[in-house]
């Protein structure tokens, strides 16, 4: 199991600039789309926050397959005495 | 003895009862804004449909998407550092307060702007509130609960979610059935809002009467209290690869879930399926009624097994029968190839004329309603654009099915198959409080659970509908190629729980 958690680790590393790219690559092709004026601005805001989240949250998925790959999954806390 | 017991017992029956009905009401008040929206919309905000989207932008997503987190970090340290019981009173307080200022704010017509600009700030407050919330009220209650028992008393805290939705429809149909459609159109909207003071007066006066947790008190009588909660949640790496895997491995496959059964369903049958506006929330509040009881259920037996599987299950049932389901929805209300065959009876066509909207043509719909041998009915409406401009395109007629009301036969099963989720949803959703609480120490579990909870049930699960209509939006996509968002996010979930999360069931949470 430990080699299956540090293999996906890497998975996790390189999916969290994936998601990224995508999701700037779609927020162009939609803000492009949107029609002038107010609908525009209003379609860039939406995805301005989407980005503004995940980027945190593929930041997160980035450390979490890093810690996959370091092994600091390979032995979680069984009790509270572990915490 | 005996005595001793039953003390002990009336006083966990009063912190889940303190506890769960403060989180009913946060629930219904931050649920009766997203289910009067269009009144609020007509009422609040202004004419120009421009500047009215772009104020609802910011009162939907930067409420559901950065405040509800921000607010898990700001309350969730306040818990950590001064109590439990302070902070979710200070939480109810505000969300409490907002929604009832929601229902004074005058209308745009009397103080223009500054109408939608009130509702956007008392959005965010309840939106920063809810954020604080749930942390508090699952943490206060399973440091009180016995060793054994912890799923099962939380538990009913998970309830509160569904329920504050079913409170919020239940209150907005009533107050329209009593006051009629126009009365409430014009002030009875207001109603369900200056309701939700008593409802917290009554339960802050419910809060203030209980004690601080245990646990909480003796860690503050020992001075163990955590100096910066934020800073030994996130930058401490044993702890925070915990928040990191409650994240990706259990609340991001929860949120979906959560929303898929709740919100996805009715909204599918109501805009793809084109059923019947009460007949879609009849069908939501009959599936609530029947699989509420699941979440103490599943709380209760993931004592007994463990967390992990059970929610995990949950996942990959919705992962394996989500597309199933929703192609049932779409056969069974395919009236277009049902009236090929079926076909009983036409109503007189009644016939409308009006102007299309900012221009100089006319639109005739003409309506017929129609029944089928199998007991549904449909309106079906052809729209037909007369044009003054003798050298413009002749638009064609569209076709637009509406109000499509179910044969018994099939209404009970699309009830089944809502309640289906439902009961998905219990199971992601039931043990899931237990098992945030015992993933963290107690100086910092109101910080740690309160964040990913927060950012998985209310950022990946409140993008549900956003993120299946961009899929459906897609070329060559189907009426259900937006659920391969729900999917394959329960699916990740599903894969990061089952390979990271250990199936553990802390006895001892006094850490």
């Amino acid at each position: 199991m430990s080699g299956l958690k540090k293999i996906l680790g890497l998975l996790w590393i390189v999916a969290g600039p994936v998601i990224i790219i995508f999701l700037f690559m779609q927020a162009a092709d939609k803000i492009g789309e949107a029609a002038e004026g107010i609908a525009r601005t209003n379609t860039t805001l939406q995805w301005a926050i989407i980005i503004l989240i995940f980027i945190p949250i593929c930041t997160g998925l980035v450390i979490f397959g890093y810690y996959a790959w370091k092994g600091e999954y390979d032995h979680l806390p069984e009790s509270s005495e572990e915490l | 003895m005996r005595s001793t017991e039953s003390n002990v017992t009336q006083s966990i029956t009063q912190v889940i009862a303190a506890s769960s009905l403060g989180t009913l009401i946060e629930w219904y008040d931050f649920y009766i804004f997203g289910s009067l929206a269009v009144i609020i919309g007509q009422q609040l905000f202004p004419s120009d449909a421009g500047a009215s989207a772009l104020i609802n932008t910011l009162a939907i997503f930067a409420a559901g998407f950065i405040v509800r987190p921000f607010g898990a970090l700001v309350f969730g340290r306040l818990g950590d550092l001064i109590g439990r019981k302070y902070t979710f009173l200070l939480t109810l307080v505000l969300m409490g307060g907002s929604t009832f200022l929601i229902g004074l704010i005058p209308s745009y017509s009397s103080i223009g702007y500054a109408a939608p600009i009130l509702v956007l700030i008392l959005r965010l407050v309840q939106g920063l509130a809810l954020g604080g919330e749930y942390g508090g009220a699952a943490t206060y209650v399973a440091e009180h609960a016995p060793v054994g028992k912890r799923g099962f008393f939380t538990s009913w805290i998970q309830t509160t979610a569904t329920l504050g939705l079913f409170l919020s429809l239940g209150v907005i149909v009533l107050t329209k059935n009593i006051l009629g459609a126009k009365n409430f159109a014009d002030w009875g909207w207001r109603i369900p809002f200056l309701v939700s003071i008593l409802l917290v007066v009554v339960s802050i006066y419910i809060r203030m009467k209980m004690h601080e947790s245990p646990v909480f008190s003796k860690l503050k009588a020992e001075g163990k209290v955590s100096a910066n909660p934020l800073k030994e949640s996130f930058q401490k790496k044993a702890n925070f690869k915990m928040v990191l895997v409650a994240l990706f491995g259990a609340t991001m496959g929860q949120g979906v879930v959560w929303y898929t059964g709740q919100f996805y369903a009715q909204s599918f049958l109501e805009n793809t399926c084109k059923l019947d506006f009460n007949e879609s929330r009849y069908i939501l509040l009959w599936a609530i009624v029947f699989a509420t009881p699941f979440f103490v259920i599943f709380g209760s037996w993931s004592d007994k097994v463990g967390r992990k599987w059970i929610m995990l299950t949950g996942m990959l049932l919705g992962v394996v029968c989500y597309r199933p389901i929703y192609q049932y929805f779409l056969d069974a209300t395919d009236v277009k190839e049902m009236q090929k065959t079926m076909l009983l009876s036409e109503s007189e066509p009644v016939v409308e004329r009006g102007l299309v909207p900012d221009k100089a043509d006319s639109l005739i719909t003409t309506t017929i309603t129609k029944t089928l041998t199998n007991g549904m009915t449909f309106k079906e409406s052809k729209v037909e654009v007369i044009t003054e401009d003798v050298l413009a395109e002749v638009p064609a007629v569209q076709t637009v099915i509406k109000d499509v009301t179910l044969s018994t036969q099939s209404y009970i099963m699309v009830i089944l198959l809502v309640f289906f989720q439902i009961v998905l949803v219990t199971m992601v959703y039931g043990p899931i409080a237990a098992f945030l609480v015992e993933l963290f120490p107690t100086q910092i579990r109101y910080t740690s659970m309160s964040l990913p909870y927060h950012i998985g049930n209310g950022v990946f699960g409140g993008l549900v509908p956003f993120i299946a209509t961009l899929i459906a939006s897609f070329q060559g996509s189907t009426p259900l190629s937006g659920l391969w968002y729900p999917i394959g996010i329960a699916a990740l979930s599903f894969i990061i729980g089952a390979v990271y999360i250990n199936n553990r069931r802390d006895e001892n949470v006094m850490d």
